[in-house]
Parts: structure tokens; sequence; C-alpha cells
């Protein structure tokens, strides 16, 4: 009972913390990007991905909507959105 | 997804948490040759909520002051053992570094161990519910520095803990941010190549106890450094090696984000003791 607690890596992941968005998400629109990769720098949910220009997305399984990726994106190329 | 991923999806913090932000970039700094080990805090809270673990690196929590010790004794075994190639962190809030781990930091550092100890800087203890750490700013409300009549919150200034690492003769001391990504990342692998105990503290805003909006956290934690608040410094040897210039923005534009200083608006005199004190850190670094 006393003995140490064990936990397998990258389990968090069975949490679909997604479902925690409040009202809106981030569109990434792949027009002006040009793979900085500041939103995935930023992404407090790791949940951002991509390689070359305009091919940037998010897994809205695990998005909170928190709109940082917004914030950072310097060609205003992803918007927050009515999350349906 | 991606098959290099050390800290993953599916945690448990707030939206638009800044300490989630730093943890997955210094793992991603880091490598997947290392071993964390972690105080009691929001970040152990969230990462490895029973029985899920959001790490991919070997992790270890045990109590609220020791991640230092803990850190040490692995830093030992694995010398022992002739493993040269492991590296480890031991990292934790402000809280469980300035105030609750001082002891067992300032003794691995004293001790000489190949560490980096890492302070996640939310200037409060988020987790149990904003009470004020000796890290806290002048003037920000906590629930244990509340604003009233005759109390403008937070009656203290911010430990000043990297003079303190600084004091123990280490080797590398430097201050960091989530505003600033790419320079927190290069200062992690920078620290990792050199051996001996280091030191890093990261400026992360808390959208819950800084009371701003969750989209907000980049912003602030960039104003923090534009304003001169929070100067990005290191030291190599003792010797300040960089201080990132800054194009000097007023402390009010810091401040008024966020609803834990809204008290202060319409105060000059005490916007003036935070200037002041954002003024005599551009002096002392030469920030502008």
């Amino acid at each position: 009972m006393f003995g140490p607690i064990f936990s397998k890596p990258l389990s968090s992941k069975n949490n679909k913390t997604g479902s925690w968005r409040m009202g809106k998400r981030p569109k990434f629109l792949q027009t002006n990007c040009i793979a900085c990769r500041m939103c995935i720098l930023i992404c407090p949910e790791g949940c951002i991905e991509g390689e070359d220009k305009n091919t940037y997305h998010c897994d809205y399984d695990y998005c909170k909507g928190c709109g940082n990726c917004v914030e950072i994106c310097p060609r205003q190329d992803i918007v927050m959105i009515e999350d349906k | 997804m991606r098959e290099d991923i050390l800290f993953a999806s599916g945690h448990t913090a707030c939206a638009g948490c800044g300490q989630a932000i730093a943890a997955r970039l210094v793992i991603e700094s880091a490598g997947p040759n290392t071993i964390i080990a972690n105080n009691t805090g929001c970040l152990e809270v969230f990462s490895t909520k029973y029985p899920e673990s959001s790490w991919g690196v070997p992790w270890i929590h045990s109590l609220f002051e020791n991640a230092a010790a803990v850190a040490s004794g692995i830093e030992s075994a694995l010398q022992y053992l002739g493993k040269k190639n492991i590296q480890v962190i031991a990292q934790a809030g402000d809280g469980g570094t300035a105030d609750i781990g001082l002891q067992a930091l300032s003794g691995m550092w004293e001790r000489g161990h190949n560490i980096l100890s890492i302070c996640y800087d939310n200037e409060a203890y988020m987790n149990t519910g904003i009470q004020r750490s000796s890290l806290t700013p002048l003037d920000s409300e906590t629930t244990t520095t509340p604003v009233g009549e005759k109390s403008f919150g937070n009656p203290t200034l911010k430990k000043p803990v990297a003079e303190i690492a600084l004091a123990h003769g280490i080797p590398y001391v430097a201050t960091a941010s989530v505003g600033f990504p790419q320079d927190l990342q290069k200062k992690i692998k920078k620290a990792l190549s050199i051996r001996g105990p280091k030191y890093i503290q990261i400026h992360v805003p808390c959208p819950l106890g800084w009371r701003h909006e969750p989209n907000l956290t980049y912003r602030i934690a960039r104003l923090a450094v534009e304003t001169g608040l929070y100067p990005l410094i290191e030291y190599e040897n003792g010797v300040l090696s960089s201080a990132r210039k800054i194009s000097v923005v007023a402390v009010e534009e810091y401040l008024k984000l966020q609803a834990r200083f809204k008290h202060l608006l319409n105060n000059e005199e005490e916007i003036k003791k935070i200037q002041e004190i954002a003024n005599n850190n551009i002096k002392r670094y030469s920030l502008s």
C-alpha cells in the first residue's frame, strides 16, 4: 500500500481534453503559413503538428482552445472560430 | 502524431497554462536521455494524474521539498554505474524552489552534482489555491495577501533565487520565459552541455492565479520581459554573459492585463514603485 506507484509513459493520451473547450477553437487557415513552427512551440497541449508551409494543424481531441497559437502566429494564419 | 513525443497531450493543466508550455519545451530540448525528479506542485499534479502520466522519460516524484535530493541520488548512482550520457533534471515550481525545496536545492548546488535544476516561476502556490510564495512580486493579490484598505497585496519583493544560486559558485545560472520559447530552448541545451550544477528560472504565466484570459499567456510573458520586470539574463562561471535587450514598455501595459494587479490601476504611487523595480533591472543589466 505504501510502495511506489508507477504509470505507463505517455498514458495521459487517454484523456481527451478537447472536451474542455469553451465554445471556440483555432482554425489553421493554411494560406500564409511560413512554417516558422512558433505555434508548435507555444501550444500548452503539444497537440499541433506540421512540417512544410501550410501543413500545420492541431489535434482537436486534445486542444483546450486557449488561443495562444493565434496570438503567436506572425502571419495571422490561425484564427479562433465557433466550436461546433 | 509525432513519434518523438516526450511530454504527451491529455495532461490536466488549465487552458493556456504557461508551465505546461515550459515543461514541454524543457524536455524536448533535453531529449530522451533524461531522468527527471519533480517536486510537488502544479506540474507534478497535472502531468501525472494517476494512473496516467504525460512523461515519455523516467520521471519521479517523492515529496514537496526533495526533488533536488532525489536527483542528487540518481546522479550519484549514474556516476557509480559509469553511465555518462544520461542527464538529470530536478524541477519544481516557485514554491518548491524558493521556499520549501531551497534547502535540498542548496545542498545539491553546494555538493556540485551534475544536475540541471529548473524553477517554473508562476509567482505563487497555484495548485493549492494561489497563496503567496517568496517569488510572488510586489503588490500582487493572492489569497494570503488580499487587497484591502491598508493592503496593496503582497508587501515583499521577489526573492533573488538566481543570485542565491550564483552565490554557490555554480557554473551556469539563467532566467528564461515562455514568451521567448527559442531563447528558452537554447538555454536548456547550453546548460546541459555544461558539467556541474545549473539553475534556470522560467517565467510562466498562470491564467488561473494571475487572472488573465488563457490566450494572453504568451503576450503577458513577453510583456514581463519587455517592461524590464523579468530580465532574461545568463551567468556563466559567475560572470554576466548575456542580457536580452528590450524595447522598454511601461509596466502598466503588463499590469493591466492581469486581475491580480487590478487594484493598482488608479494608484500612481504603487505603480511608481513597480516601475522603479523595472528601471533598476534595466540599469543593472543594461537592458535598453
